[in-house]
């Protein structure tokens, strides 16, 4: 049997019937012919999918893209943009909103969401991300080539700029500052880094984005190496992600075979190369200064800032460190505008935030929505629910060094601004959703197991805050602790914020912090009446995780 | 006999490494990485030969065993100390913890007798806890080897060591 590479669905329901399907499937019919396709494409019916007002409705796989109205004179049109050209025939698209309940599973069964609005994540999963020509039938290096040849690098930087695109690795430092920091920097040797030490507990979006979507990066690296007049680029990504390294490895090699990279790129004169370069395993490397400290073969001990490494980063030159996340947004800015990205999320957190949802909820996975929507809204629509049995307890938001939250906040609109006021961390967009069998003791003291194990050990506050701290909640949650242990507790995790060297430990005091600010009741059951109220720790000593 | 085999292995395997990685201070850690990768840890003769050939390289790199050993007990991923046949990580991280990791790791432990980061005595198995490895819409996770098992419950645990020899 022959395999098709693609399939048409048209709907041809009694009310698509009346308004022309017969016609449109006729239209088809020929246009595949004319670019002969007729082999290769598969015209098939689609029946009963409920009232629409975006009839006859045409479906193609394996992409899932749903058009609607289609008229048999855009037959052509449609066969020659998507199955000719293979790019989505953009203004026949339904648009989301119109699409009724009935026919909302068509995307869902690709593993969108309806209301869900992909930036970063356009193309992961939906190209072949070992293959170049998919990406670049896909609107692939079309923003280098825009950047290259139609723009200074000072308006690249002013389109970032404007587009008021904030850091996605959880500080949520404006981007096109940051380029025009380096950018201004004296020196005639400049870096770029890419920041793909994804290792904070609960995230994954980075490595959505470099298994599926490679290219994209390398991209969005060359469009900063043009903008801020630096030719060599690095990629450190975590040893522990071996195909991700496997597929940008495979990238760049293709991305030089067609000139994309290297030397006198779309023969402006302009040159940039790409290292990759993997860690061996090191939370704290992801810090920005620790990372470039292991580039340089050291141990990955965060530096002393100031100076910062806008003017002094890798080997002492000024150096751009960029999340994964951060760099996907740069290519569709660039295409379109400082303004259409402003069209998405809120005034003051513009554009999506991918989030990685996990816990004890129906769905667990990735997800892309504009920035603002509310933890309840991703629990009840994107996570499907609770599992059943399990009430919202807590969630955690942001990884280990994010916020623990609980059930009460879970209205606040989630962006920079709205969480920052509300004492919130937004971080790497991780979220955990946590139960009524969830025991904040037992939770704080898996935290704080992972930043004690986690601490590179270069300062005091954090070398020796994380290990008492630890020692402290154990205790509590064996039973044996005492009402003083919460003052030394938050003390603890004070001291850490104020006088720690870099953002591990300045961070790693939220837990208790967050802990002692929401669930103190709690703890002090632990403490007062020698019992777990959820039943969880297990109030005798003993030997755990060791 | 064993020794000089070895000795000769551990050369061949450097040499190996410093010229896929070159000889730059910022290969360094691709060039543990490399000797561990292939010898299952790195051993105190190794710091030495790596010392011995950068020096000797054209770069005429300086560095110390001290320095070596420093980048080696640094990185999770390394290790100075030989471990068992495979290698077992579980991961410790609050997602997979939620989830019920607490049970898989007491199956784990029980199952084999060791407690963390300990090796069987037939050097079949070595344990240890590991943080985050990005799966964690699968939790709880465990890796062995490079095979990433997810969604792991305590009653599996046999079925899946039983596929190691």
């Amino acid at each position: 049997m022959q395999t098709k590479r693609a399939m048409i669905l048209v709907s041809n329901d009694p009310e698509s019937v009346r308004l022309g399907t017969n016609d449109l499937i006729q239209h088809l019919t020929e246009a595949l012919t004319a670019y002969d396709l007729q082999d290769e494409v598969e015209i098939s019916t689609l029946a009963g999918i409920g009232k629409s007002n975006i009839l006859p409705l045409v479906v193609v796989y394996p992409e899932a893209t749903i058009y609607g109205p289609v008229k048999p004179e855009d037959a052509r049109y449609l066969v020659e943009e998507h199955l000719y050209k293979g790019r989505i025939a953009t203004d026949l698209v339904s648009p989301p909103k119109q699409l009724s309940g009935n026919i909302g599973w068509l995307r869902a069964h690709k593993g969108y969401n309806p209301a869900e609005q992909r930036i970063v994540l356009e193309r992961a999963g939906r190209i072949d991300p070992e293959n170049i020509e998919e990406f670049i039938a896909e609107n692939g290096y079309q923003a280098l080539g825009k950047a290259l040849s139609e723009m200074t690098p000072e308006q690249v930087i002013e389109t970032i700029e404007k587009s008021g695109l904030q850091g996605r690795g959880g500080a949520g430092f404006p981007t096109g500052r940051k380029w025009k920091f380096v950018r201004m920097a004296k020196g005639e040797k400049k870096y770029i880094i890419c920041n793909a030490d994804e290792s904070e507990p609960g995230t994954f979006k980075d490595r959505i984005v470099l298994e599926g979507d490679p290219h994209t990066i390398l991209e969005a690296m060359a469009i900063a190496g043009y903008a801020l007049g630096a030719d060599e680029g690095y990629i450190y990504i975590r040893g522990e992600y071996g195909l991700a390294y496997r597929r940008l490895q495979h990238a760049i090699e293709q991305a030089e075979e067609y000139g994309f990279l290297g030397n006198n790129i779309f023969e402006t004169g302009f040159n940039f190369h790409i290292h990759l370069h993997t860690g061996a395993g090191a939370y704290v490397c992801g810090e920005e200064t620790a990372l470039i400290e292991s580039i340089e073969g050291k141990r990955g001990e965060p530096r002393a800032r100031p100076p910062y490494p806008v003017t002094h980063g890798l080997w002492n030159k000024p150096t751009l460190v960029n999340n994964v996340e951060t760099l996907a947004n740069i290519p569709a800015i660039i295409r379109n505008g400082a303004e259409w990205y402003r069209s998405f999320g809120t005034p003051s957190s513009p554009g999506t935030k991918v989030y990685t949802i996990m816990g004890n909820v129906n769905f667990t996975g990735v997800i892309e929505v504009p920035m603002g929507i509310t933890l309840r809204e991703v629990i009840n629509i994107y996570a499907k629910g609770m599992k059943p049995g399990s009430m919202l307890r807590l969630a955690q938001t942001g990884g280990s060094s994010g916020s623990i939250i609980p059930a009460s906040l879970q209205d606040t609109p989630m962006d920079f601004e709205s969480f920052r006021k509300a004492g919130v961390s937004l971080g790497s967009g991780a979220l955990l959703i946590c139960d009524q069998n969830t025991c904040i003791v037992d939770l704080v003291k898996v935290l704080l197991q992972f930043f004690r194990f986690e601490s590179c050990g270069k300062c005091t506050p954090c070398r020796v805050g994380t290990q008492r701290a630890y020692e402290i909640v154990d205790r509590i949650s064996q039973g044996q602790g005492k009402l003083e242990d919460l003052d030394v507790l938050a003390s603890l995790a004070q001291e850490m914020e104020r006088a720690a060297n870099c953002g591990l430990g300045q961070t790693a005091g939220v837990p208790i912090r967050d802990m002692l600010k929401h669930f103190r009741t709690e703890v002090e059951a632990h403490i007062r009446l020698g019992a777990c109220p959820t039943g969880v720790c297990a109030m005798t000593p003993e030997v755990e995780y060791v | 006999m064993v020794a000089p085999t070895i000795e000769r292995d551990v050369s061949a395997i450097v040499q190996a490494a410093i010229e896929k990685h070159g000889a730059q201070r910022d290969a360094l850690i691709p060039i543990l990485s490399e000797v561990n990768r292939a010898l299952g840890y790195i051993p105190a003769e190794a710091f030495q030969e790596i010392r011995k050939q950068l020096q000797a390289s054209p770069e005429q790199i300086n560095v110390s065993k001290g320095q070596l050993f420093g980048l080696a007990s640094f990185y999770d991923m390394l290790s100075t100390k030989p471990r068992g046949r495979h290698v077992i990580k579980f991961c410790e991280n609050a997602p997979c913890h939620v989830v019920g990791g607490k049970a898989v790791w007491d199956s784990l432990r029980d199952t084999l007798n060791l407690k963390n980061g300990e090796t069987t005595p037939d050097k079949k198995w070595t344990l240890v806890t590991t943080s985050c490895l990005g799966l964690c819409s699968v939790g709880p996770v465990v890796l062995i080897d490079d095979d990433l098992y997810g969604n792991v419950s305590p009653e599996q645990i046999d079925d899946i060591l039983a596929r190691y020899e």
